[in-house]
């Protein structure tokens, strides 16, 4: 809370160029051990994970194409969720195609939660955007979460032939209102 | 593809037919129904009515009820008991004394210093509902009998239990005759004596008790409910209290307001008479942080609450409450026997 946190973190592997994804939350802990989750997953290609408190992003820096804005809203504090939707307002229509997605964490110490998961479905589905539910503390879960994730740039990067960003967002969309919560 | 066509027809036949089935639903299949249409954690309607003095608090003598304010109650959620009757409430008297006296012999139940008898006294608590419909609340008390024979009457309550439901039709609907649905259970006194009786009551009525905690969520509305009763007189400040979790040991805020300074914030976000609203919750809850934050610079939002405390009642997080306002008793248990059913569901 309070301090803006933003670090690169990119591990340089082998030729195909540069996934970059974008963590957007105030959860500065959790974030970082996402991050690392998700570097440590072996793919062919760079992955690079930008960590931010709230967009938008300082203009001056010089930094690579966006593929992937993950939101993180931590249901145990209002206060992720309010800077979150303060930072859609930045997001350019475009992601909206599938290059944005929620992730939300904290939903299995009910007894903890300031916000109710209603309020995040709404949220996600107004932008049309997949949500994601994962412990975030628990280090088997964020592997999987990372995984997921990875899979899921990928696919925003166009690296996955027969496959684009906004084919999986309509796969991912289930026939009823609500937007689906698994991946 | 013949394949297909012949199940075609017979598959949407199999349907009406289970479509019938549900139609004359069981209660079991009434609590399926409920469950598979609830995919939140806790319930969250968009609005509340604010409580009111209902009809049947007219009833209620505010001597016999005058013994439930003011305590701290540990708050369980319990299943619906199975062939519990009003009528024998003296037989139960009598085997749960004798259970706690069998106990006591075993050396499992609390000292109670002396050699005093225990005597287990259920009664019924009459107009403690929310509708007719609703059954009785009862209470369970634990006295000591003093061994002095100067005064007739020198029981001490040694620990005090309470049943009740407060609109819960919802969860009667569910049940089959043999079961009363008494979801909300209040206990005050030692903690080795609720587990006792806990167990007492599992083993005859086949129910099942979980402590009830509260969510910050839920703490939130309550504290909106409570600061919109009419109050004649205020008895206690408002008081809210967060848990901001940092190593190496947790920070605790809390927040003390005049409580006719927080009845004036609460009428100058509410719109709707007589009922409250998630936008008004929130927006009640907003300024309060957005007062915090200008004069110290922290972000309340981020923190978990853990407890409010109105002139009306008070909540911690734990599951504990304490009611002060007998006007808005049937209030305050509604909202409880609400989550209570929550819970169990």
């Amino acid at each position: 809370v309070g301090v803006p946190v933003r670090t690169w973190l990119s591990r340089v592997s082998r030729r195909r160029p540069a996934d970059p994804s974008e963590l957007v939350s105030t959860e500065d802990a959790l974030l970082q051990q996402l991050a690392e989750s998700v570097l440590k997953i072996d793919c062919a290609t760079e992955l690079r994970v930008h960590l931010a408190n709230s967009l938008p992003l300082p203009s001056n820096a010089n930094r690579p194409r966006i593929d992937l804005i993950v939101f993180v809203i931590n249901l145990h504090s209002k206060y992720s969720l309010q800077k979150v939707e303060e930072s859609l307002n930045h997001v350019d229509s475009s992601f909206f195609l599938g290059k944005v997605c929620f992730l939300v964490t904290g939903a299995g110490r009910e007894s903890h939660c300031s916000v109710h998961q209603n309020t995040v479905m709404k949220l996600a589905h107004t932008y049309r955007s997949p949500l994601l539910f994962c412990d975030l503390q628990v280090e088997s879960f964020r592997a999987a979460m990372a995984q997921r994730l990875v899979r899921v740039l990928q696919v925003c990067a166009g690296h996955v032939p027969g496959i684009s960003a906004l084919n999986l967002l309509s796969l991912l969309r289930s026939p009823e209102n609500p937007p689906s919560k698994e991946l | 593809m013949d394949t297909y066509d012949s199940q075609g027809p017979t598959s949407r036949r199999r349907t009406s037919n289970l479509k019938d089935y549900f139609v004359s639903a069981t209660p079991l299949q009434k609590r399926l129904k409920l469950a598979r249409r609830q995919s939140s954690v806790f319930p969250s309607p968009s609005r509340r009515k604010i409580p009111q003095c209902s009809q049947l608090q007219e009833d209620i003598d505010p001597q016999k009820v005058a013994f439930l304010l003011h305590k701290q109650w540990t708050v369980y959620s319990l299943t619906p008991l199975y062939k519990f009757s009003y009528s024998n409430l003296k037989d139960y008297s009598r085997l749960l004394s004798a259970f706690i006296a069998a106990e006591k012999q075993k050396g499992l139940a609390v000292e109670v210093g002396e050699d005093f008898n225990i005597k287990v006294i259920f009664s019924t608590l009459l107009g403690v509902k929310g509708t007719q419909r609703d059954p009785e609340a009862f209470l369970v008390q634990i006295r000591s009998e003093s061994q002095s024979s100067r005064e007739h009457r020198q029981d001490k309550v040694l620990w005090t239990g309470w049943f009740c439901c407060v609109f819960g039709e919802n969860l009667q609907e569910t049940v089959s005759e043999d079961f009363t649905c008494l979801p909300l259970f209040l206990a005050h006194g030692a903690e080795s004596n609720t587990s006792l009786i806990g167990g007492w009551f599992q083993k005859t009525f086949d129910c099942c008790f979980s402590p009830l905690a509260i969510s910050a969520f839920n703490l939130s509305w309550m504290a909106a409910m409570w600061t919109a009763c009419k109050m004649d007189h205020y008895m206690a400040t408002t008081e809210f209290f967060w848990s901001v979790p940092c190593s190496p040991q947790s920070l605790d805020i809390s927040y003390a307001i005049h409580p006719e300074d927080a009845k004036a914030l609460w009428d100058s976000v509410h719109k709707t008479p007589g009922e409250v609203t998630q936008e008004e919750v929130d927006l009640f809850m907003n300024c309060l942080y957005s007062h915090f934050h200008r004069h110290f610079r922290i972000h309340l939002s981020a923190t978990r609450l853990v407890r409010v405390s109105t002139s009306v009642a008070s909540a911690h997080t734990d599951g504990k409450i304490k009611i002060l306002c007998h006007k808005y008793l049937i209030g305050v248990l509604a909202y409880m026997t609400e989550l209570a059913i929550f819970q169990i569901e």
